[in-house]
C-alpha cells in the first residue's frame, strides 16, 4: 500500500540544535498515528514538518508519494489537503467564528461568501457549534474554542489531519468532548497523526503509536503492544512517569 | 472624606499659589505684558484664523503619517528573502529621519527645496515642510507599528500560514488587525505631539496660530497674542491626551481580562 503520509529519514536543526534525527514513520490512508514522547522531543516539529510550517533540512516527507516540497502542491495545494490543529487554538481573535472558519476558503480558494458561509455553517453545526457562528473566540470556553479550530482546519476538505496537543489546554471535563469530535473524523476515515498526552486516548482510537525520544523515534507499534509490552528501557520509564502522574 | 480632604487641599494650595503671584510687586507689570485682555481680544481674529491653519494642517499631515508609516511597517514585516533589500532600506530611512531633528528638516525642506525652482513640483514652504514633518513621523509610527506587530502572537502566524495564506495575506487578514489595536493609545500620544509640532511651521513662514501671534507682539511689544494662541493649543490638546489616557487604561484593562 502507498502511505499516505511517507516522512523518510527526516532530520531539522534549529541552529546547530539536532530537534529531529533521521526520523521515518508511515502513516497509512484512514490510519491514525499517536505520537508520544516527553516534552521537547521533536513531536510538534515532526508534525510541523508535514505541513511545511518548518522545512525540514535533511530526508524528504511524502503526502501520497509527493514530496511536500514539490512545486506540484503550489503555493497552497499542501495547506489544502494537510490541516493542522494547535493547543493553544490559535483562533483570530478580531473575527468572528464565522468569519474564522471562512478566512481561507474566500481569501485562499476564491469561493464567495454564501458559498464559503453555507459550508461554514454546516461545519459548525456538525459540532453543536452552529449557535455560536457569530460569536467572538474570547465569548467561547476553550473546548468550544477548539471546536471551531478544528472546524477551521476542516473547511477545505483536507484528507489529513494534523493535531498538536489540542486537549492539553482545555478543562478535564471540556476534553471529552474534543476527542469524541476526533473518533468521530476517525469514523469517517481521516487520516490522522495526533500529539497527544491522553494516553487513554491513544490506547483507545490509535492504530499505531510512535514514541519519540529526543528526536529519535525510539519505538513504534500497535497501542497493545507499546503499551502493554515496550521493549525499550526509556519507553518504559516514559510510560512509568505517565502511570505515576495517573494519566494512563 | 478623602475625597473632602482632597478638594480643600486643592483650594488652599492653589489659592495660597494664585494670591502669592497675584500680589507680588511686579505682578501688575507681568499681568500687562501677558494677560492684556484688550491685546487679547484684538490679537484673537488673527491668531484664530491662524490656528485654523493649524488645525488643517494637522490632519492632512496625520492621514498622510498613518498611512506612510503604514507602508513602511508593513515592508518591515514581510520575511520573504527577496524583500531583504527593502527591509534595508526602511531600516535606513528610519535611522536617519528618527535621529534627525524634525525643526531641522522642516528649515531644509521648507525653505531648501522651493530654492530650488524645480520644474514640476509645488514651490511653497508650506508643502514641503509638511512633507518634512510626516517624513519625520512616519518614521516614528513606523517604529509603533512594528511593536504592535511584533506583539501578536507568533500562534497567529503559524495558524494563517497553515490555512494557506500568502505573506501579505497573513498581515493583512490575521496581523495587522490585531497590531493596530494594540497600537492606538501610543499612536494617540503622537497625534497631541504632532498637534504641537506643526507649529513648527512657523519658522519658514507659515502663517499659523503662533506666526500670526508673533506678528502682533512685533508690532505692539504686548505678548498676550502668544498666550492666545497657548490657550487654543490647550483647548486642543487637553481633550485629546485625556482620550490617551482613558483608551490607554480601557487597553490595560483588556489585557488584564484576557490575561485572566
Ligand atoms: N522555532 C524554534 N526555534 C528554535 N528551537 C525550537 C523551535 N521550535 C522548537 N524548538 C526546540 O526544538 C525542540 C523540540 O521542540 P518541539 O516543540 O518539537 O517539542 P515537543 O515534543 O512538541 O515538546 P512539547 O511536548 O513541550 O510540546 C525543543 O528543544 C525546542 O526548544
Ligand atoms: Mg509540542
Amino acid at each position: 500500500m502507498v502511505p499516505k503520509i511517507d516522512i523518510d529519514n527526516v532530520t531539522k536543526y534549529f541552529g546547530d540544535k539536532l530537534v529531529l534525527d533521521r526520523v521515518s514513520l508511515k502513516v497509512n490512508p484512514h490510519e491514525v498515528v499517536c505520537l508520544i514522547g516527553a516534552s521537547g522531543s521533536g513531536k510538534s516539529t515532526l508534525l510541523r514538518c508535514v505541513n511545511r510550517l518548518v522545512v525540514h533540512d535533511y530526508g524528504t516527507i511524502r503526502l501520497d508519494s509527493v514530496s511536500v516540497d514539490d512545486p506540484a502542491f503550489g503555493k497552497t495545494g499542501l495547506q489544502r489537503r494537510a490541516g493542522i490543529v494547535f493547543q493553544s487554538y490559535n483562533l483570530f481573535p478580531h473575527m468572528s467564528v464565522l468569519d474564522n472558519i471562512t478566512l481561507a476558503p474566500r481569501r485562499v480558494y476564491g469561493q464567495s461568501r454564501t458559498e464559503a458561509e453555507d459550508r461554514g455553517r454546516d461545519v459548525l453545526a456538525r459540532f453543536g457549534m452552529d449557535g455560536f457562528a457569530a460569536s467572538y473566540p474570547e465569548q467561547l470556553s476553550g473546548g468550544q474554542q477548539q471546536r471551531v479550530a478544528i472546524a477551521r482546519a476542516l473547511m477545505t476538505r483536507p484528507d489529513v489531519l494534523l493535531l498538536d496537543e489540542i486537549t492539553a489546554a482545555l478543562d478535564p471535563e471540556l476534553v471529552g468532548d474534543v476527542l469524541a469530535i476526533i473518533r468521530g473524523l476517525k469514523d469517517d476515515g481521516m487520516t490522522m497523526m495526533i500529539v497527544t498526552h491522553e494516553m487513554g486516548f491513544a490506547r483507545e482510537c490509535a492504530d499505531r503509536v510512535a514514541f519519540l525520544d529526543g528526536g529519535v523515534i525510539l519505538e513504534e507499534d500497535t497501542p497493545d503492544r507499546l503499551f502493554g509490552a515496550p521493549q525499550q528501557v526509556r519507553t518504559q520509564a516514559f510510560l512509568q512517569r505517565i502511570i505515576a502522574a495517573g494519566r494512563l | 472624606m478623602p475625597a473632602l480632604i482632597g478638594t480643600m487641599s486643592i483650594v488652599v494650595v492653589f489659592g495660597t499659589l494664585a494670591w502669592f503671584v497675584t500680589s507680588a510687586e511686579q505682578w501688575p507689570r507681568i499681568k500687562l505684558q501677558f494677560f492684556n485682555l484688550d491685546a487679547m481680544i484684538a490679537a484673537f481674529p488673527r491668531v484664530l484664523q491662524g490656528f485654523w491653519v493649524n488645525i488643517q494642517v494637522w490632519l492632512t499631515v496625520l492621514v498622510c503619517i498613518l498611512v506612510w508609516a503604514l507602508v513602511l511597517a508593513v515592508v518591515r514585516a514581510l520575511r520573504a528573502p527577496w524583500f531583504a533589500s527593502f527591509r534595508l532600506m526602511v531600516m535606513i530611512y528610519i535611522d536617519i529621519f528618527r535621529g534627525v531633528p524634525v525643526l531641522l528638516l522642516v528649515l531644509l525642506f521648507g525653505f531648501g527645496i522651493p530654492a530650488l525652482n524645480l520644474p514640476g513640483l509645488p514651490n511653497s514652504g508650506l508643502f514641503w515642510g509638511a512633507v518634512a514633518m510626516v517624513l519625520s513621523y512616519a518614521a516614528y509610527v513606523a517604529e509603533i507599528y512594528r511593536s504592535g506587530i511584533d506583539a501578536v502572537h507568533e500562534g497567529q502566524r503559524a495558524a494563517a500560514k497553515s490555512l494557506g495564506l500568502s505573506e501579505w495575506q497573513t498581515l493583512r487578514y490575521a496581523i495587522l488587525p490585531q497590531a493596530l489595536r494594540n497600537v492606538v493609545p501610543a499612536l494617540m500620544n503622537i497625534v497631541v505631539a504632532l498637534q504641537k509640532d506643526v507649529a513648527l511651521l512657523s519658522v519658514i513662514g507659515v502663517r499659523d496660530a503662533v506666526r500670526e501671534a508673533q506678528i502682533y507682539t512685533a508690532t505692539t511689544f504686548n505678548y498676550s497674542s502668544l498666550i492666545v494662541a497657548a490657550g487654543l493649543f490647550l483647548l486642543a490638546t487637553v481633550p485629546m491626551a485625556r482620550l490617551a489616557d482613558y483608551l490607554t487604561r480601557r487597553d490595560r484593562q483588556r489585557r488584564l481580562q484576557m490575561a485572566d
